[in-house]
């Protein structure tokens, strides 16, 4: 990893002098998330490989190259996992474009975050110098916590150089169940079942339909699915697949009405894919075809007005981003829901202590850093 | 002990009748000490070894009277230090003698606490179990517990990234805290995180868990609930050998198991405590290990039996299995006394805090036997050992000249080696200013100035809690040049 290392450090000296930009990319399979690339492309796929892995320490040292699938491969190999489910987005996914999406799957709900898993990182900064923080233990409170702050960050910090995450061993027993109801009826359930202990590790409403995961010993899921009733899902591992990459119907389906015109024209102008993090408690939001995960805390949302998403996801206490939407609409709507002045000050100052001359990912986050 | 050189730093020129009589307009009289029989009771924390007056102790009753402060202090460039219930380890909420010691005692309302999102918000001089106890009748309660839990805030717990005897599996206050609300170094109202489980832009809520409160004074704080189990049992093994019970610990997580908790302590920490509390340990035992199952009863029976079956392969003399609530929480007793426990048998103590891999506990150990021959001082090791964070307690006896500085060289061998085990200096109790120095063990010039920078982007002026958490890059290399004689003559493991 030297003669890389060398390389890059060379690759962000040239950019400085040179007032340009440079692009970091993984897998390329988040690009649509979050604001447009720029700059010149720097491809970080190239550097891949586990370099410790240890089942009994519940701990991986990974090359943030490193696809996202092989990873998992490897841990399933040992009966562990990346207990937060993380959505791969195609084939090419990596660990560090996990990392900086920071994006979580259906389990988030009963296991936490990404960031809740990340122990340790080594980056590149923007001056060309290596750091690390953090490290390969569960707990460590020396200095800031940096390797969280990193998660989610969409690369604007740093080249990700390895990441040391948390893993966990593979649930014993699984079993999804269905359930017919409305929307309210499901935000209701799913708050009353948060406030038990019931091994409830995933959920999904959408279309008159919840689905529920349950995930741990055998006897623990047994009792559940007996209190819970229910109708027994088969090829569940598929379907909260098809929840996690997005390829469920609601995900993938045009919406009736919003798209008009030639077949390509469609593609382009298909609803946009709003994001709505709220409490788990937050009611029906009426605003368009939902798809509701995490309890009730996390709501997907098929087109609508950005104005009226926004003022009603800050209405709830939450915040809402445009997930997938066209260059035009990112634009004009902003990806990200707006920081308060503080927060935006305190964010332009973190930029500016790891990437000085602005030299990572600019505007991938928000447009002016 | 000597004290950081930031504390005569020339930088806070405060002119103190200036400041009285600013804080005088913004304060009503009771919320301000001035004279030196009101300030001594704050001269310390739960690291008594080190001392400092402050100037004037500031007891704010709301968030308004607390910015305030902030704001004369901003204009006026005086240092503040937050305080909760001083129970901290490592110095991090010692004065500052040219600062304002901001107790956040009187804010201690539990503001709103919801059981159907399973939340609450509470103000940060908030007692730890005080949340637990007003989840209790909804069947819920705020999952890291930390031995100090009847004492500390939550404020601390934020400050501080607490863990506890059960973090393993339910994590540490960075896993559970959803919002903090706080002002910042400028005197603005910020909130980090929010009622949603995550946020837009950075995570500056992960960076507020554990900044020692350098970055921002902590006024509100959402908590995560979490449903009580139905059940919870206490596996309690002896071993007659510690490599043994090191080498259990281990093979109960290579054996797919997450224990609610997993802790060890050796026959010198069970010997102080079993006189204290009966907690029904083992004598003979080298090493006990306590290993919790919680969740439904069926489930905990399955996970039992498990454990047991893993216990018994590595070796245990003795494995006992509580059979009731009362015997459970006897079990942990002894655990959670063991501090206060080991006080009694030595005038003074210094309790370490490194955390390490797990499969180097057995090796740690036996580290820590040839250090306490070395400095002829007795140490207790009382570990989280489901997480690799221990706790060695080293007992010395401050009035005997050398004693002291006996103890601070041999938990200093302790943490370097921490760090060469591939560790962390440490694990929960913050680096304050006892670890400060030893940072530089663990991190690089260029690590160091990142966290400059980090903390400028926060609090360019550098008031908030100034000296503690980031030692000055001229420690750094102090340290540095200092270490790299005396490793010439230290032992090798």
């Amino acid at each position: 990893m030297d003669s890389l290392i060398k390389d890059w450090t060379g690759r962000v000296f040239d950019a400085v002098e040179t007032g340009r930009k440079l692009c970091l990319r993984g897998g390329g399979s988040k690009v649509f998330y979050g604001g447009a690339e720029q700059g010149e492309l720097l491809d970080l796929s190239v550097n891949r490989g586990i370099v410790a892995y240890e089942p009994t320490e519940l701990v991986v040292t990974v090359r943030a190259g490193t696809p996202l699938a092989e990873l998992q491969a490897v841990l399933a190999g040992k009966g562990q996992c990346l207990a937060f489910e993380p959505p791969h987005f195609g084939a090419a996914a990596t660990v560090g474009g996990m990392l900086a999406a920071g994006l979580s799957g259906p389990r988030r709900q009963a296991v936490g975050a990404v960031r809740d898993f990340v122990l340790g990182v080594k980056l590149l900064d923007g001056k060309g110098e290596v750091l690390s923080f953090g490290g390969q233990v569960m707990k460590n409170v020396a200095g800031y916590d940096v390797p969280r702050l990193i998660a989610g960050s969409l690369g604007t910090l740093g080249i990700v150089l390895e990441v040391s995450l948390k893993v966990l061993p593979l649930p014993v027993a699984e079993k999804s169940l269905r359930f017919a109801m409305n929307e309210a009826d499901a935000l209701d359930k799913l708050n009353q079942w948060g406030g038990k202990p019931l091994p409830i590790s995933a959920c999904a409403w959408s279309d008159g339909a919840l689905t529920l995961r349950l995930s741990g010993a055998a006897a623990a899921v047994a009792a559940a699915e007996r209190s819970l009733g229910g109708e027994a899902l088969a090829e569940a591992d598929a379907f909260w697949a098809s929840v996690r990459e997005q390829t469920h119907a609601f995900f993938a389906a045009e919406v009736v009405g919003e798209a008009v015109g030639t077949a390509a024209e469609k593609t382009q102008e298909q609803a946009p894919l709003w994001r709505l993090s709220v409490p788990s408690t937050a009611p029906v939001l009426r605003l368009g075809p939902t798809l509701i995960e995490w309890g009730g805390a996390l709501r997907w949302l098929r087109g609508g007005d950005p104005a009226v998403i926004r003022a009603a996801a800050e209405k709830a206490s939450g915040h809402a981003t445009l997930f997938r939407a066209d260059a035009a609409l990112k634009a004009s709507a902003g990806v990200f829901q707006p920081l308060s002045a503080p927060l935006a000050r305190i964010h332009r100052n973190l930029k500016n202590a790891f990437d000085p001359h602005g030299v990572f990912n600019h505007g991938r986050l928000y447009p002016d850093f | 002990m000597s004290i950081d050189s930031n504390y005569s730093d020339p930088r806070f020129a405060v002119d103190r009748p200036a400041l009285i009589a600013r804080l005088r307009e913004v304060l009503p009289s009771n919320a301000l000490l001035v004279e030196d029989e009101e300030l001594r009771p704050y001269e310390c924390d739960g690291l008594t070894a080190f001392r400092e007056l402050p100037l004037i102790v500031a007891l704010p009753e709301n968030e308004a009277q607390a910015q305030a402060i902030l704001k004369v202090c901003h204009q006026l460039k005086v240092p503040l230090v937050p305080r909760g219930a001083a129970t901290g380890l490592s110095g991090g909420a010692m004065p500052h003698r040219d600062g304002v010691v901001v107790s956040l005692a009187r804010l201690k309302k539990i503001i709103r606490l919801d059981p159907v999102s399973r939340t609450a918000v509470v103000q940060p001089g908030v007692r730890n179990l005080a949340v637990s106890e007003a989840a209790a009748p909804f069947n819920l309660y705020y999952a890291p517990d930390p031995s100090s839990q009847i004492a500390c805030t939550i404020g601390g717990n934020v400050a501080e990234n607490s863990g506890g005897v059960h973090c393993l599996k339910y994590g540490l206050t960075v896993h559970n805290v959803l919002r903090v609300r706080g002002i910042t170094a400028e005197g603005e109202i910020a909130e980090f995180g929010n009622a949603a489980l995550d946020a837009p832009g950075y995570d500056l809520l992960a960076l507020m868990n554990g900044s020692e409160g350098l970055l921002a004074l902590i006024t509100e704080v959402t908590v995560k609930l979490t449903p009580k189990p139905e059940l919870a049992q206490v596996v309690l093994a002896s071993f007659d050998d510690v490599t043994k019970a090191g080498d259990a610990v281990a093979s109960i997580i290579a054996a797919g198991i997450i224990p609610a908790g997993l802790e060890m302590m050796d026959k010198k920490a069970t010997h102080a405590v079993e006189p204290y509390v009966n907690a029904g340990y083992d004598m003979n035992a080298e090493a006990i290990l306590l290993c919790e199952s919680d969740g439904t009863p069926e489930e905990v029976a399955e996970e039992i039996g498990r454990m047991k079956a893993v216990l018994e392969k590595s070796g245990a003399s003795e494995i006992r299995v509580s059979q009731n609530e009362a015997e459970r929480l006897k079990f942990w007793a002894g655990r959670k006394a063991a501090f206060p426990a080991v006080g009694r048998v030595t005038p003074d103590y210094l309790c370490m805090d490194g955390t390490i891999p797990r499969k180097r506990l057995a090796e740690m150990l036996n580290a820590i036997a040839d250090l306490s021959q070395k400095y002829g001082l007795r140490c207790a090791n009382v570990f989280h050992a489901g997480d690799g964070n221990l706790h060695p307690l080293i007992m010395y006896d401050a009035n005997q000249p050398g004693e002291m500085e006996r103890a601070a060289a041999f938990g200093g061998e302790i943490l370097e080696l921490s760090v060469a085990f591939g560790g962390t200096i440490t694990g929960e109790h913050g680096v304050g200013v006892e670890k400060i120095n030893v940072m530089a063990a663990q991190f690089s010039l260029a690590e160091i100035s990142a966290f400059h920078r980090l903390k400028a982007a926060f609090d360019e002026r550098g008031l908030l809690n100034p000296g503690k958490g980031i030692p000055t890059l001229a420690r750094c290399r102090e340290y540095t040049q200092t270490r790299a004689g005396a490793a010439l003559t230290a032992p090798r493991f």
